[in-house]
């Protein structure tokens, strides 16, 4: 029952996210607004995270790239969108996503490292 | 006419059954090919989707009777994104000292993909709108989608870029860790999340449960960053 329990929580998360999304018009999608809502809901519980929960969530997590795949499929299907511009795409899409990876990677561990200097 | 044995009120139709196996099977594959090479680039997710598109180009089977089975597992992608709440709260602590490092790193990140991407792409002689569904690539795909749609990008395009985007971090972040001697899980997993949205993630997140926070946090706050800047962006790129 506990790994039912557990889905239904998650289930029940997104679904609040949704709800959110089409009531309120937000600009993120109801699974990440149930991310949110999960967060906010397991922080202000005075209670210890249910071990069930965090197994489940675990399980699920670690085959995350699996449930990519048919989506990613869907690229395939797609490829004849980029063959109009497929060179500038692909040369900025490479580029521009390892800068992102560089920059957001790099200014992380030089902040923290200086605040831990500072804190030292 | 006599219909043997199927029932379809009882059993998944063969044709759906096929396609969740298959989904599986190459993933798991993939898993044990890049276990054997020990190389990055020997993504499962890659491996499943080049060896599942050339089944499907091979058979001439549409996407969308691939995607009637596999379908069962992209809804899972809804209660898994959810599940990211876990290792965030786990977590909360160190995001909590990291706090004023990680926004300042995530808007970096953020403004850095969404820049560059649009400028290179038009740099290169992309059109406008092409180069418009470049700018929201890094988010996660419906947000990504719902972006492009709102700054007059082309949505579908834009889900493509997204998914690749994702696929390229998933195979490159150890590299470019390496090269830049980031050890740090917190900037691993915040630069897999904010350039490579859930693909990105799911690289990291069984590396360290660190870098599973702040693939979470990236995943989400870039994507609300970004949904909320990208109209203002646009509104500055569009005579160039």
């Amino acid at each position: 029952m506990a790994l039912l329990q557990s889905v239904a929580t998650l289930l029940l998360f997104q679904l609040f996210g949704e709800l959110l999304h089409t009531l309120l018009h937000l600009p993120l999608p109801g699974p990440v607004l149930g991310m949110g809502l999960l967060t906010v809901w397991l922080l202000r519980s005075k209670q210890e995270l249910n071990p069930a929960l965090a197994r489940t969530a675990e399980g699920l997590l670690s085959i995350l790239g699996l449930l990519f795949v048919p989506a990613g499929v869907g690229i395939v299907a797609n490829l004849a969108l980029i063959r109009t511009a497929w060179l500038p795409l692909t040369v900025s899409l490479v580029i521009s996503t390892l800068l992102t990876l560089v920059v957001t990677a790099a200014v992380l561990q030089g902040l923290l490292k200086r605040q831990q200097r500072v804190r030292a | 006419m006599t219909n043997f044995g199927y029932h379809p009120a009882v059993f998944l139709p063969l044709a759906p059954l096929l396609a969740l196996t298959l989904t599986l099977m190459a993933y798991l594959a993939g898993v044990e090919l890049q276990r054997r090479l020990k190389t990055p680039v020997a993504n499962p997710v890659l491996f499943a989707v080049v060896v599942i598109g050339i089944a499907l180009r091979l058979t001439h089977t549409s996407f969308a009777a691939y995607f009637a089975g596999a379908q069962f597992l992209h809804f899972l992608l809804g209660p898994a994104t959810v599940a990211l709440a876990i290792p965030l709260v786990q977590s909360i602590e160190v995001i909590r000292r990291s706090l004023v490092p990680l926004l300042a790193a995530l808007i970096a990140g953020s403004l850095t993909s969404a820049l560059t991407g649009y400028g290179l792409a038009r740099a290169l002689g992309a059109s406008q709108p092409i180069a418009l569904s470049m700018l929201p690539k890094s988010l996660t795909t419906p947000i990504a989608i719902g972006v492009a749609e709102s700054i007059g990008g082309v949505p579908s395009l834009c889900a493509v870029l997204a998914i690749a985007a994702g696929i390229l971090v998933a195979v490159s972040i150890d590299a470019v860790a390496r090269s830049l001697r980031v050890t740090d899980w917190q900037a691993i997993g915040l630069a897999a999340g904010t350039a490579g949205s859930g693909i990105g993630a799911s690289r990291v997140i069984p590396q360290h449960p660190l870098a599973a926070a702040f693939a979470g946090v990236a995943l989400g706050a870039n994507g609300l960053l970004t949904a909320l800047l990208a109209p203002l962006l646009a509104k500055l790129l569009k005579h160039w």
